[in-house]
């Protein structure tokens, strides 16, 4: 554990070792790995889905008389949907979080709380799946019932309220819940990055620890916010067991988070279907996925943008 | 230091090739008991997943009875179901549906005998039942346009004129009606569609569908989730194996001029009344569920599931094994087995006698 193995750095002219070829090969290869993986996942949804977006729509039964674009529509709503309350929920509270274990906490309770924080990023899905339909769903129907008898005059609060619970802002407090740890872990690594310095001469400047924060902390954590968040919409676009437990999916596209007809998610739709599923029916599910591969796609493609055009303000270069 | 490393590994390592080597040992000495069965051999179906349950059971007992053979039923969906057994993948199918005639004819059998027809046992009748979770109510009678009007949406409110009327004596509250169904595919999904279209098409106008065919209402998924939410709901109704009703209040069935709570003997019936399909060869005992029947004590919302196979095999040690299981499955036996693990209707004797030709003919 202690003892320093790595000599110390001599400048040589650069000779290819056998270890640098083995190792920049070996990262190569990795590099090319995930490149070929993901071409490969793409390959398999553009080569099976394709039958679905070709055939005649009428042979699909689980168009019902549409097309695919009418039975993808309300799905891909929902996923986009879902994710974004989801993230709208997570964000803030992943932040101060991280704030809180990063700036506040004592050491001590500073280490617990990130163990905690972790822990809760190994909890499986299906559990959250459970609580979620099971404890948290029949928990906050009164809430629910109370919201829409007083606040229906608000467009996501309309009624009618859901008898068990069941509807989209709790899935998405259960997809809060499970991309919490992803983006509190990556926030908290990141505001510990910032240079002490920095944090210092805000405080010696006279800044409180909140003005240290909004000054030296956050503008230097920023795109590194996004990008977490990034990575927890990655996850909430495409969780499907809890989703699927948990979401009671009748209906189409629509804002109301509080009714029984929700529209479902991409993912939660391909379990729900896929057992019972043959013929051209795998071929549209799989075209589904295909939809939902594109638009996690796209996400990150914005995310990246976003990213890079912050980097210029961030402490990060 | 290195026992403190590798330590707790090693124990856990060491603990668990203990608890499998003890399962291992277990399995051996449970095919060691003496049988005079001189069946062998590994036996390969698969289908329909609402079958698993009942499945499983005469798996099990089928296999304590002939130690030498397996029996694999891999509970992949109907349509994965009927896809293999015409591959050639699976010996034996179950199926919520029938194949339907055109499929039969212009449909290749790979494991059967070339100019060889398939026969179809409805072997795994089980009465789906309508629960709901209203305090203080134990048992509503509902005809066919009120489940109707409940679960399209069109009655929202569980003091609704159409409800009270049959119901004199409950005392119904002011509230709002959850009608909760199945958001997956399901076969109990069809069936209880299948019903509310043949019982009341005025009102539910769209055609029996694996899927539920209108927006609204509340989904859940698979028999468990559907149960989860009409209990920690309120005023909420569902339909679902009527082997998970458990506590739940449950709906007595308006057929003709009475009503008619879900009972085995009741889903046996429906099927005894209803028709075979026409146009099929001798073992094809493919049923035609006469939903709007009005007989006295038929329980019109059954699944029916079929157990599908070749009347002529290719291969005789499948022929064997397969006439083997299927009498063992219509046997008393075999239903009383099924019953107790799944809820399931035993079929009546005139079904058997009928099913029972069709299972010696096999060969």
């Amino acid at each position: 554990m202690t003892s320093t193995t790595a000599s110390p750095p001599v400048r040589k002219p650069a000779v290819k070792r056998l270890g640098d070829r083995i190792f920049s090969g070996s990262a190569l290869t990795a590099g090319t790995l995930i490149l070929a993986t993901l071409a490969a996942v793409a390959a398999f949804l553009v080569v099976q889905g394709f039958p679905a977006l070709t055939a005649d729509p009428d042979e699909i039964s689980l168009f019902a008389g549409g097309n695919f674009w009418t039975y993808v529509a309300p799905l891909a709503f929902g996923t986009v949907w879902a994710a974004f309350l989801a993230l709208l929920m997570a964000i803030p509270v992943s932040v101060g979080i991280a704030l809180f274990i990063s700036h506040y906490a004592p050491r001590r309770l500073a280490q617990a709380l990130g163990y905690i924080i972790d822990l809760l990023a190994a909890v499986p899905s299906v559990v959250f799946g459970l609580w979620g339909a099971n404890v948290l769903a029949p928990a906050i129907q009164p809430v629910y019932a109370w919201l829409t008898a007083h606040l229906g005059w608000f467009p996501l609060f309309a009624p009618p309220v859901s008898g068990t619970g069941r509807t989209l802002l709790t899935a998405a407090i259960v997809l809060a819940v499970m991309v919490l740890p992803v983006i509190t872990a990556l926030c908290r690594e990141l505001f510990l990055q910032t240079p002490v310095l920095h944090e210092e001469a805000a405080l010696a400047l006279g800044a409180t620890r909140w003005e240290m924060i909004r000054m030296a902390v956050l503008p230097f954590g920023r795109s590194g916010i996004v990008s977490a968040s990034m990575l927890g919409l990655g996850r909430a676009l495409g969780e499907t067991m809890a989703v699927a437990m948990v979401l009671s999916a009748s209906g189409g596209i629509s804002f109301k988070v509080l009714t029984s007809a929700n529209p479902g998610t991409i993912a939660a739709n391909i379990a729900l279907s896929f057992p019972e599923a043959f013929g051209l029916n795998v071929d549209a599910l799989i075209a589904t996925g295909l939809l939902l591969f594109a638009i996690t796609l796209i996400i990150n493609m914005i995310a990246r943008w976003i990213v890079a055009r912050r980097k210029e303000f961030s402490g990060a270069n | 230091m290195n026992i403190k490393r590798y330590g707790f590994p090693l124990a856990v390592a060491a603990a668990a090739s203990l608890l499998l080597t003890s399962c291992a040992a277990n399995e051996s000495a449970a095919s060691g008991s003496d049988s005079d069965s001189s069946l062998s051999g590994t036996l390969i179906g698969g289908g329909a997943s609402s079958q698993q349950a009942a499945q499983e059971a005469w798996v099990a007992a089928f296999q304590e009875a002939n130690p030498d053979v397996t029996v694999e039923y891999a509970p992949e969906g109907s349509g994965a179901g009927r896809e293999n057994f015409m591959a050639g993948a699976s010996s034996f199918a179950g199926s919520d549906a029938a194949f339907t005639s055109d499929e039969i004819s212009s449909g290749e059998f790979a494991s059967c005998a070339a100019d060889s027809s398939i026969i179809e046992i409805p072997a795994y009748i089980s009465p789906i039942a309508i629960v709901f979770n209203v305090d203080g109510i134990d048992s509503l009678n509902l005809d066919a346009a009120t489940l109707a009007g409940i679960f399209s949406g069109e009655i929202t409110t569980w003091n609704d004129e159409a409800i009270t009327s049959q119901n004199p004596d409950a005392d119904l509250p002011d509230q709002a009606i959850t009608a909760v169904h199945r958001s997956d595919e399901s076969g109990t999904t069809e069936n209880f569609t299948d019903y509310l279209h043949a019982a009341a098409g005025d009102i539910w106008d769209s055609e029996a569908s694996e899927t539920w065919p209108y927006d609204g209402g509340e989904g859940a998924q698979g028999t468990s989730g559907v149960i989860d939410a009409v209990t920690n709901g309120t005023g909420t109704i569902g339909y679902a194996d009527a082997s998970r009703a458990g506590d739940l209040g449950t709906v007595a069935v308006g057929v003709g001029d009475e009503y008619v709570p879900y009972s085995a003997e009741a889903a046996a019936a429906i099927v005894d009344a209803s028709p075979f399909a026409e146009g099929r060869e001798d073992g094809d005992l493919a049923i035609e569920l006469d939903r709007s029947s009005t007989e006295a004590g038929v329980y019109p919302i059954v699944l029916v599931s079929y157990l599908i196979a070749c009347s002529e095999y290719e291969d005789a040690e499948a022929a064997e094994l397969t006439k083997a299981y299927l009498s063992y499955v219509i046997s008393d036996e075999g239903q009383a087995v099924s019953e107790e693990a799944a809820g399931t209707a035993p079929i009546s004797s005139t079904l058997f006698d009928k099913a029972s030709t069709a299972v010696e003919a096999i060969k």
